[in-house]
């Protein structure tokens, strides 16, 4: 037992000290950009002042939320428009609204949450209008 | 009275994060240099105690075992609860850090018309598998933050645990579990008598801290959504060297990250650490073979001893002079 438990502790740490620095490894061998969403779309380009539906930090945080809302009061109330803080009104439609604007989906929507891990299952039924248009 | 000192304790690191996050000199200091003094001293501490704990000689197996010892061929022996080959050790630390085999023999006694009855009681298995289980995921799903492109486990991982989509963002069921396991062993210190009464500080203290962090973080998840954009180029500059003060980032995010490096830095030095220690217990990772090989004390000094023959050397001339009978000649 004496020099032998170290046959077994010794690897078991190696284990762990591998473990634990994981992400290091992980990060030296893959590079890591933080993703530039583009916000270059006919739509935008076209806007006077650059704005979303709400403020930039509410959209970031609680997009996901919102949709949530919106799809609930359409399916189940019938109320389509929304009024956003500032009083201007917008059609509640993830497609027809977000991607109107977003239109670059994949520059934007999907950087956004393949960086965070996000994978909304909505594009299961609704449309991406880009698609359908190519 | 430690429970009392211990909320405060996690009160105290909670308000003490709230300050952090209100300062920018603070705030920064706190993303951007601690999680390497932290995670320093969490590695660094860790390999010390499990070090410590390798250099302890074991001179000899410990036979506490559950079950009848290899013997004789007709006597049926239990290969795993007393193992006496490597591979009924291998079984029996499997199922001592996977199933939590030891808490399973938990019993209660009752006092039934003034004798002691022992039954079995299986609820502190039950949520402790429960609580460490969900810890475990609620850990490896944590590596979407530290993942670049995220490792295609750990989002299948994250699609089973919110495999139900309650919500949005979806529940995820580890969530509810590890709150679930914390309030029942919380309760328990809190609520059995003789519980509280071999209940200490740091107890209460572990509880509340991992309770602390489960709690922020699922505020920020369901009630006030942080920017995950920004927590997680946080999170790479972090593991890429390159740190960076979040951009966008409430409160609540300082103190799930003041609660977290709190926890990481007292772990290896406090009761948590059985996280290293249940791989090095003795009474179960030793092949019980006290009976089939002999284990000789590697410390036993040398003992001076004087043999016979020595004796009758030394003593020859005298012993014959007075008669004695020797042996030699
Ligand atoms: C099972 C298919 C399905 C899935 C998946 C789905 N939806 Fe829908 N959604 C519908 C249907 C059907 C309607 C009704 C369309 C209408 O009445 O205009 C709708 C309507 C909506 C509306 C309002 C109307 C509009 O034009 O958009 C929103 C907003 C919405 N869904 C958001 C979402 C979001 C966000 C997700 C992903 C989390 C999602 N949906 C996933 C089927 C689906
Ligand atoms: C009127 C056009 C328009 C519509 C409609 C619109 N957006 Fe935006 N969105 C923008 C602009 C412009 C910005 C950039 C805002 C800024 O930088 O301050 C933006 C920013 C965002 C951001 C923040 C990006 C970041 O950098 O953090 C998110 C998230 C977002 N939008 C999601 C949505 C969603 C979801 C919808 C549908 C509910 C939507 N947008 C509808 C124009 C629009
Ligand atoms: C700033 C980054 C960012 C951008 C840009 C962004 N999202 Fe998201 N999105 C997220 C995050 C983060 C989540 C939640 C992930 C989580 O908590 O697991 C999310 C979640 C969602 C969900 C809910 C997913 C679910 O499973 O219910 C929907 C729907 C959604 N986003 C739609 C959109 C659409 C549409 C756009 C483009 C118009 C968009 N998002 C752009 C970051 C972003």
């Amino acid at each position: 037992m004496k020099q032998h438990k170290w046959r077994f502790i010794l690897p078991g740490l190696v284990i762990f000290v591998v473990g634990v620095t994981f992400p290091l490894w992980y990060s030296a061998v893959n590079s890591t950009p933080v993703p530039v969403l583009s916000l270059d779309t006919p739509v935008i380009n076209q806007l006077q002042n650059k704005e979303c539906v709400e403020d930039k930090a509410f959209m970031s945080a609680d997009h996901m939320k919102m949709l949530h809302a919106w799809r609930d009061e359409v399916v189940r109330e019938g109320k389509r428009e929304y009024t956003a803080k500032d009083g201007r009104k917008f059609e509640k439609s993830l497609t027809r609204t977000c991607l109107s604007c977003h239109s670059n989906k994949e520059q934007f929507c999907d950087r956004c949450h393949n960086y965070a891990g996000a994978k909304p299952t909505c594009y299961d039924c609704h449309i991406i209008p880009e698609e359908v248009k190519k | 009275m430690n429970l009392l000192l211990s909320f405060v304790a996690v009160f105290v690191i909670a308000f003490l994060s709230w300050a952090i996050a209100a300062g920018t000199t603070a705030s920064s200091v706190l993303t951007m240099y601690v999680p390497y003094i932290v995670f320093a001293v969490f590695l660094g501490g860790f390999v010390y105690r499990i070090v410590k704990w390798a250099k302890a000689p074991v001179p000899f197996r410990i036979p506490t075992t559950c079950g009848q010892q290899k013997g004789l061929p007709w006597i049926k022996n239990n290969p795993v609860e007393n193992p006496a080959g490597p591979w009924g050790v291998i079984g029996r630390m499997a199922e001592e850090i996977f199933l939590f085999r030891s808490l399973f023999r938990n019993t209660d006694v009752k006092m039934i018309d003034g004798r002691p009855v022992y039954g079995s009681a299986k609820w502190l298995w039950f949520f402790g598998l429960m609580f460490h289980g969900s810890l475990l995921v609620v850990a490896l799903r944590h590596l979407r933050f530290f993942t670049e492109p995220i490792l295609p486990c750990v989002n299948f991982l994250a699609g089973l645990d919110g495999f139900f989509e309650i919500g949005a963002p979806a529940l995820y069921l580890s969530d509810a579990a590890l709150l679930a396991g914390l309030t029942y062993l919380f309760l328990r210190r809190v609520v059995l008598p003789q519980m509280r009464y071999i209940s200490l500080l740091t107890d209460y203290f572990a509880l509340l801290l991992i309770a602390g962090i489960a709690v922020t973080g699922l505020l920020m998840r369901h009630f006030f959504p942080v920017d995950l954009l920004s927590v997680k180029s946080t999170v790479i500059g972090w593991v890429t060297f390159t740190p960076v003060v979040p951009e966008q980032a409430g409160v609540l995010l300082y103190m799930h990250l003041g609660f977290v490096f709190v926890l990481m830095a007292w772990l290896p030095w406090s009761k948590l650490m059985h996280l290293g220690g249940i791989f090095m217990s003795p009474t179960r990772n030793l092949i019980n073979n006290n009976r089939s090989q002999r284990h000789i004390n590697p410390w036993n000094a040398p003992v001076k001893v004087h043999t016979y023959e020595e004796y009758e050397d030394e003593f020859c001339d005298k012993m014959k002079a007075v008669g004695l009978p020797v042996e030699k000649e």
